[in-house]
Order: structure tokens, then sequence, then C-alpha cells
């Protein structure tokens, strides 16, 4: 298994970045393990895992949700709630936030997998809608509404508290992403998982080979989501509260883009895209607030200064022109060598996804 | 006695701006299967332009607000021509690629508005016979919900004769019951796709600017907001049934109104009316899946 060395060595790679005081100008204005820098990566870890979760529903089998930011945010103020509101101690707020990431997907994913297509699309965003208005009329008191909620620290361990120690929280968000990956690689490697892909392709062909379709898509839905609920968790604690903006459809919308960008049904190419949308996102912001950005005449200046614009006409080239995203990259690669030479085609190298 | 009236009245009107912007939204559907998210920036877009010539031209309030009703209509008319010609259209039968298309769009334009016009919302100069109230039944209504109502039966009304007495209505109603048909018997399904998307931008661009009026003020996330409305709608109604959204509109309309008032008066509630939206489409969905107008199963 070269492959799996290849990975546990970069996981070990990633591991001992918060150790290499480096500089790379121009990608990290900071040292690599500069809390700022070390605070970024960890959310391109943690977004690079969520988008992967999103990936086991929408790429491998084929359910295309606009609710994902639920779940991912059920986990996140689950575990707020109980920690900040009702004081508990951290493992049992912790075991909160995985009961509810457990059975708020199979709820719904039972209830929304009645319909399929675009109708299943509507139903999750109608679900997730339902959510996001609930965090902001602040029910009880209990979410914080438009403020949101911030963690109360002190019954967090000291390892989890303060910039010095980001290269904890940075762990976890690694940790995080290596448990989704053995979970998605596992989820997609056994049985169960080897249907998804028929579902994705052609659902009716699978009924009719004998198979009934519901229970794994369901079984897909509550991976998928139930993975998206941690990732809120590990959210959390990276940034030290929950805000109702992490509730919206903008979310939802934005996890696509990362799995489109990073090529939907490819494992690592959703993680690869998540990380990448996340500090793209990131760098945008710090473009518009630049000095730089203001100095443009207003009708460049403006459309610049708006990182989602930006990523949105960035999205529909994609879509475009670059269908299969990061993950067709190698494939492209690969063609192009192969009819490059004397103008060949090598049979079997034009396989089309 | 006054206040149902008056909720009830008011319900009607929000009902008639979810019309105006789900009746586009259905017919794109039952022709090209596509789900425009997109739809929510031609709404947005109305809004700005009425507001737009609203406030830069003078003259007497008649001329000023047919202007600005006009100038969003033709705004929104070109944007929806412009998405499906350079986006729908290329990744033609790729339906997730559509879909993905149409959320960039709206990305990418929602963005926009909000760098061009700021994240916050403006008032809107209404005009004062739009401001003014009928009393109907001892409750005094706003003129504003009639105007959304008079308008959402005319587009109803239109788009009927439309589909039902032109050769391209034919076209347009024959694609959603079977497309592969159409094509075959040498019609170009292609031109009314366009079509059919053009005028679900003019729909909802004239949502925008009655929106305007209705509300009183204007903010770039007013499409999206009403999106995700309008898309609950057009599944409660049946995907592709103009009917069925109509009777869906009227029935979100009024249960948003009224559970709003009732809850936030009883409970202090005051989601409750877009929280007993997400039930009622999913007890509907529990029931017939296929929406009001589908049919059961």
């Amino acid at each position: 298994m070269t492959r799996g060395r290849v990975l546990a060595g970069l996981a070990v790679a990633l591991a001992a970045v918060p150790f290499v005081p480096a500089r790379i100008p121009g990608i990290f204005p900071a040292p690599l393990n500069a809390p700022g820098t070390l605070q970024l990566l960890a959310l391109c870890l943690v977004f690079g895992a969520v988008a992967l979760s999103y990936d086991l529903l929408f790429g491998y089998t084929g359910l295309l949700s606009f609710g994902h930011a639920l779940f991912f945010s059920a986990g996140a103020y689950a575990v707020t709630i109980a920690l900040s509101r009702w004081q508990w101690p951290l493992v049992p707020a912790l075991a909160l936030a995985a009961a509810v990431g457990l059975v708020l997907p199979l709820a719904l994913g039972a209830v929304a997998l009645r319909v399929r297509g675009i109708a299943f699309a509507m139903v999750t965003l109608a679900f997730a809608q339902a959510g996001s208005i609930l965090v902001y009329s602040n029910p009880g008191g209990l979410t914080g509404g438009e403020e949101g909620l911030g963690l109360v620290v002190d019954r967090l361990p000291a390892q989890l508290i303060g910039v010095a120690n980001t290269r904890y929280l940075y762990w976890i968000a690694l940790a995080y992403l290596i448990v989704a990956c053995l979970a998605a690689w596992g989820a997609v490697a056994s049985r169960p998982g080897r249907i998804w892909p028929a579902i994705r392709e052609n659902e009716l062909r699978v009924e009719v080979l004998g198979a009934h379709t519901y229970p794994f898509k369901l079984l897909s839905f509550v991976v998928g989501c139930g993975l998206a609920a941690i990732g809120g968790v590990v959210y959390v604690l990276l940034v030290g509260g929950a805000s109702p903006s992490i509730t919206t459809a903008a979310l939802s919308l934005a996890l696509l883009v990362m799995v489109v960008l990073g090529g939907a049904g490819s494992l690592w190419g959703a993680v690869l895209g998540g990380a990448l949308y996340e500090y793209l996102d990131f760098r945008l912001v710090a473009l518009a607030g630049s000095s730089g950005i203001h100095a443009l005449p207003a009708w460049l200046s403006v459309p610049l200064g708006e990182p989602l614009f930006i990523l949105g006409i960035f999205f529909i080239l994609l879509v475009l022109f670059f269908p299969g995203g990061i993950a067709a990259v190698p494939g492209r690669y690969r063609m192009a060598r192969a009819a490059a030479p004397d103008g060949r085609r090598v049979p079997g190298a034009s396989s089309a996804p | 006695m006054t206040t149902v009236v008056l909720l009830g009245v008011t319900g009607l009107g929000l009902g008639a701006l979810y019309f105006l912007m789900a009746s586009g939204l259905s017919l794109t559907y039952g022709l090209l299967r596509v789900l425009n998210f997109a739809h929510g920036v031609f709404l947005t877009a109305g809004a700005y332009t009425a507001w737009l010539i609203a406030t830069r031209i003078g003259g007497p309030d008649g001329v000023r607000d047919a202007a600005a009703v006009a100038g969003a209509i033709v705004v929104g008319g070109i944007l929806a021509a412009a998405v499906e010609l350079a986006l729908i259209r290329p990744l033609y039968r790729r339906h997730i690629e559509q879909v993905l298309a149409t959320v960039g769009v709206a990305l990418a334009l929602g963005a926009l508005a909000e760098g061009i016009f700021g994240a916050d919302a403006r008032p809107v100069p209404v005009p004062a016979w739009m401001r003014g109230v009928t009393p109907v039944l001892g409750a005094a209504v706003p003129n504003s919900r009639f105007v959304t109502i008079a308008a959402a039966l005319l587009v109803l009304v239109g788009l009927g004769a439309f589909l039902r007495f032109t050769r391209w209505g034919l076209v347009v109603r024959a694609g959603v019951e079977n497309r592969e048909l159409v094509r075959a018997l040498g019609i170009d399904v292609q031109r009314a796709f366009t079509l059919v998307f053009t005028l679900g931008g003019v729909a909802a661009a004239l949502g925008g600017a009655l929106s305007d009026g209705y509300f009183g003020t204007v903010d770039p996330q007013r499409g999206t907001a009403m999106l995700i409305y309008a898309f609950i709608v057009v599944v409660i109604g049946g995907l592709g049934s103009i009917v069925g959204s109509a009777a869906a509109a009227v029935l979100v309309g009024l249960l948003q109104q009224f559970a709003n008032y009732y809850g936030s008066v009883w409970w202090g509630f005051p989601s409750a009316g877009d929280l007993a939206i997400v039930l009622l489409l999913i007890v509907v969905l529990l029931v017939r899946p296929r929406g009001l107008a589908g049919g059961p199963g």
C-alpha cells in the first residue's frame, strides 16, 4: 500500500507544522508556526473534512442536499449551548453533540429521502432554513440570536485556551480530518458504500436489480451529516463560539462549491477543494481590505472587494470549462501526455468519468 | 375581525409576491428540469432597478412608478435571457451542472449587489397612493397589498392565456409533458427554453419592483430570502404547474402571516409563520410527494 504510506507521511508532515518556523512569502503573511497561520491552516483542515463529508452525499451517492450547514451548525450549537448556557463539563457536552449529530440526520433524512432529486434538494433546503430561523429567533435565550454564542472557557482544559495554544487546536483539527478520511474511505469501501455510486449513476437500475435503495441513501446521509456535526464541534473550539451565519444556506452552497472545485466523487479532491476554498476565502477577505484594492477605480474595486463575487465567477468558469475539478487534473495530464508524442490516442486513456 | 381581514389581505399580498417568483421557477423546472438558484437575483435586480429609477427621475408619481416598473421588467428580462444563453444552454442536459452554474450566478451577483449598494436596507420612496389605505370590512388595508395581488392575478391570467392560446405556449405545454417527443417532431424547444426563462425573469423582476412598495425598503438579501419561500411554494404546488403554484402561494402567504401574528401574540414567537411553512412542506411531501397539483404518489 504505497498510497497509504504517502498519506501517512502527509499526516505526519502536517502534524509537524507547528514546529516549523519557516516563512512562505506570498502564501502566508506570518511564519508557519505563528498562531494566525496555524488558525488559518486548522480552518482549512476542518473545512476540507466537512467538504469530504458532503462529498459522501453529493459526490458518491448523488444526493444533492442544500441543508448540510444545518448539521454542521447543529453540532456547533449543541456543544456551545451545553458548555456556555448549561455549564456542562466538556465530555457530556461532546456526548450531547455526538447524539445530536446522529439523531438529527437520522430523523430528517428519513423524511427528506421520501422524495428524490430536486424535491429532495428543496426539502433539505427547507429543513436548514427552519434551523436557521430557530437559531436567529433565539428561543428561550438559548442560541443568542444574531449575536451568536461565545464559548465559555472555564470548563475547558487549559490547552484549548489562549492564542499561544493554537497548536493544540490545530492538532485537533488535523485529528478530525484524519478520522473523517478514515471513516469516509472505510465507508466507500464497505459493502453498502459500494452501492452508493450505483445509486448515483442510475437509481432505477439498482431498484430493478432488487436492492432497496432507501436504507443505503439514509446510511450515506447519516454518515455524511454526522461527520459534518463533529466538524461543527471542532470549528467552535477553533473560533471560540457559534455565530448564526453558519446556519444559513450560504454555507451549504459554499460546501457545494468546495466539492465541485475539488471534484465531486473524489475523496481527496473534496478535501483539497474544501481546504483551498477556505484559504481563498480568507485571503480574498484580506485582499478586499487592502489598500491596493481601494486605490483602483470603483468599477474594479467594488467587485474585487467582494470575495463571494470572485469565488462565484470562478465557480461558474469551473463548471463551464473544467468539469471534474482538481481531481480531474492528473487524468487530463495523463491524457494529454498519451496523446501528445505522435498524435495517437492511447486506448482506454479517454475514459470519461 | 379587522385583524383577521388585515392579516388575510396582507397574506394574499405576500402570496402574490411568492407567486411572481414561483411561476417562473415552476415553468423553468417543468421545461428544463433546472432548479434556478439565480432566480432570486432576478428579483433583486428588479428591486434595485425600480429603486434607482424611482429615486433618480422626477415627474409626476404615476409616470415615475410606471418607469420604475418598466425598467425593472426590462432589466430582469435581459438578465434572465443572458443567464440562459450564456450558462444554461452550453450545459444543455447536464442538469446538475446547470444548477451549479445558477448557484454561481446567485453568489456572484448577490455579492455584487452588496458591493454596489451596501449591505443595509435602503428606504424606497413609495408613492402616496400606494402608502394610503383602503377600508375593507372595517380594516385599514395598505394599498400596496392590492397592487401586488392585482399584478399577480394579471401575470397568472397572462401566463395562462400565453400557454393556452399561442403557438409558443403550446410548445411549452407539450415540452413540459414530453420534451423528447416535441424535439422529435422537429420543433425548436431550445427557443422555448429561452423564452420561458426570460418570462420567468420578467415576472421575478416585477415581483422585485413591487416588493419595494410592499416592504418600503430594498436590500441585497431580499432575493435570496424570498427564493427559499418560492422554492417551498413550487414544491407544495407541484413542480411545473402554474395553477398549483398559485394555490400554494396563497396558502403559504396566508399561513405565514397568520402564524407569524398569532405566534408572536400568543407565545411571543414571531418566527412561527416561517416554521409553519416548513412544517406544511413536510406534511405535503409525506402525503402527496408530487405536490398539490401532482396527484398522489
